[in-house]
């Protein structure tokens, strides 16, 4: 059985601005004791889904279930077995560290829990904090907070909506240290992330997600063998031939231009040389997360267009 | 403790941390309504042709604190847990809508009681009414309580902003607690509007209560529990189901 199974699951949102289609018939299963990867644009529906996996939004169609439990018509159950951070730094200013992990653990009819909240506060570094309110934590704070919140019934499945966002390196250190070693101890995770090199390290599978639709699916290393090998990278001040630059991802100074072989680095330079583009600090490197994604995504790009307007034209 | 017991537990320290604001407060002001109004009209009007101005103000402003603040207790919290987000910490939590409902209501009931109590205490050095059917005192506050809680729990879960809850407490809550009855009988009132303010059920609530104080109302107090209970089960029945079914709180 899966550690969570989603199945035709569909969302549409109804805004001021028009209809907007958040998931289109999704069916994803994350494996028990997995590190599970949902990665994605902005608004390409990853927290529309862990919203529904939570129960913090219904989906219009399909179902979802934690470990066989539905997400809908047997809710508490499936709630016991999620630990949900939120990507939203929330917080509720009436109450220290203590307190509102003590209420959290109650509200899943945990009692007697301190021994696992202090041992929670110390994995995460907040055991001088414990009684500090939590309008006084910065924001780093608040967010290991956050998780330990999601932790405090013991939850077999984890799931980190952004965890790391707008979070210092220390702590992000420190956060994927601690919910590594949760993995290893058997836990299954879920996480949604910007940081490619985050999902890179830690995931063992990723769903890529575009406007509602699961573009790929497949294990890091496939993932990886997938993409051209390699990048040519360099820095130019000059604009890049015309031809050239549909293949080419420009950040600035900074050209990256994706190449099976050596054949296609030498066609490269020697165009480079004939439109007379100086160019410094070349190298050629092995493709990662970022050049799969961004070439899942600008694939996909055709693809989802096409299908949008043979539906009904009506995505926002 | 049970899960419903944890979030009674938490909504009553929310406000019992801040008690000064949520307890004295509105103590102090149904006070000053005393000491200006009993002032002003003790020894000039006689209620029922017996019942002094001041002691009769009394149980009225005891029920007038008791229900604004039991509406403020469930729809302040829940608006601000809404806007701030921390609602979604009881959100993912396996708590059913029952459990919310609970402890939403109970714990506005008990800052409603907290602040009856604190009233009628410091009243007790003006006059003391006297307590001719004691269970009606206890049965009226208590669902008069539990009827403004779970209106503030409604209220609490439409409302989308701090204005639109301060719009609900100052053109709905506070016109129909002030013109229930609570200053002055409404057998003083011309017909027209002793015909409306029977239309008005907090009336029935400030006229039931007083009637577990002086034994006399304008209407019978089984007809009062009848209306208030009625009331109450028809209000707590669309709040339980908007708990249910996530109103405005699930998407």
């Amino acid at each position: 059985m899966p550690a969570v199974s989603f199945q035709s699951i569909s969302k549409t949102y109804r805004t001021p601005k028009g209809v907007f289609r958040a998931l289109n018939d999704v069916s994803l299963d994350i494996e028990e004791g997995e590190f599970f990867g949902l990665l994605g644009p902005n608004g390409a529906g990853k927290t529309t889904m862990i919203s529904i996996l939570a129960g913090l939004a219904r989906a219009d169609s399909g179902k979802v279930l934690v470990q066989g439990s539905d997400v809908q018509a047997d809710y508490a159950q499936a709630r016991r077995k999620l630990g949900i951070v939120p990507q939203e730094l929330v917080f509720d200013p009436f109450f220290n560290v203590r307190e509102a992990l003590r209420f959290q653990s109650g509200y899943f009819g945990v009692r007697n829990n301190d021994a696992w909240i202090d041992e929670l506060l110390h994995s995460l570094g907040l055991t001088d904090k414990a009684d500090a309110n939590m309008r006084q934590l910065s924001g780093g704070m608040k967010r290991r907070v956050l998780v330990a919140q999601a932790l405090v019934h013991k939850p077999p499945i984890i799931v980190l909506d952004e965890p790391t966002a707008g979070v210092d390196v220390e702590l992000r250190q420190t956060l994927w240290h601690f919910i590594a070693k949760l993995n290893k101890q058997g836990h299954t995770v879920l996480l949604t992330t910007h940081y490619l090199e985050e999902a890179e390290a830690l995931c063992s599978r990723v769903a890529m997600l575009k406007q509602g639709e699961v573009v790929k699916l497949s294990s890091m290393s496939d993932l990886l063998k997938s993409a051209s090998a390699n990048v040519l990278q360099f820095k130019t001040n000059s604009p890049l031939p015309e031809h050239l630059r549909t293949a080419a991802r420009v950040t600035g100074r900074i050209v990256q231009m994706p190449a099976h072989d050596a054949g296609d680095i030498e066609r490269y330079l020697s165009a480079l040389r004939e439109a007379g583009v100086v160019i410094e600090d070349m190298e050629i490197r092995r493709a990662d997360l970022e050049d799969v994604f961004l070439n899942v995504m600008g694939e996909a790009r055709g693809q989802v267009k096409a299908q949008a307007t043979a539906q009904s034209g009506s995505v926002a | 403790m049970r899960g419903w017991q944890t979030l009674f537990y938490k909504e009553v320290l929310r406000f019992w941390k801040v008690s000064f604001q949520t307890v004295a407060a509105p103590v102090l002001t149904a006070v000053l309504y005393l000491l200006v109004f009993g002032h002003v009209l003790e020894g000039r009007v006689l209620v029922y042709d017996r019942i002094s101005y001041t002691a009769f103000l009394i149980p009225g402003l005891v029920m007038m604190s008791v229900l604004q603040n039991a509406f403020a207790n469930s729809s302040s919290s829940i608006v601000q847990s809404k806007i701030m987000g921390s609602m979604v910490f009881i959100l993912l939590t396996p708590l059913s809508h029952w459990a919310w409902f609970t402890a939403y209501v109970g714990s506005s009931v008990l800052r409603g009681l907290l602040v009856g109590l604190g009233v009628f205490i410091v009243t007790l050095f003006f006059a003391v009414p006297e307590f001719a059917a004691p269970v009606w005192i206890l049965v009226f506050v208590v669902l008069g309580a539990a009827l403004l809680g779970t209106l503030g729990v409604i209220a609490g879960l439409w409302a989308d902003k701090f204005d639109q809850m301060a719009a609900f407490q100052n053109f709905l809550i506070m016109p129909m607690t002030f013109l229930s009855g609570v200053f002055y009988s409404i057998q003083s009132l011309p017909p027209f509007w002793q015909t409306v303010s029977h239309l008005n059920p907090f009336f029935y609530m400030i006229d039931g209560f007083r009637y577990g104080f002086f034994g006399q109302s304008d209407v019978s107090p089984w007809v009062s529990l009848a209306i208030v209970g009625g009331a109450w089960l028809a209000v707590s029945a669309l709040a339980v189901h908007l708990l249910r079914t996530g109103y405005k709180i699930r998407h």
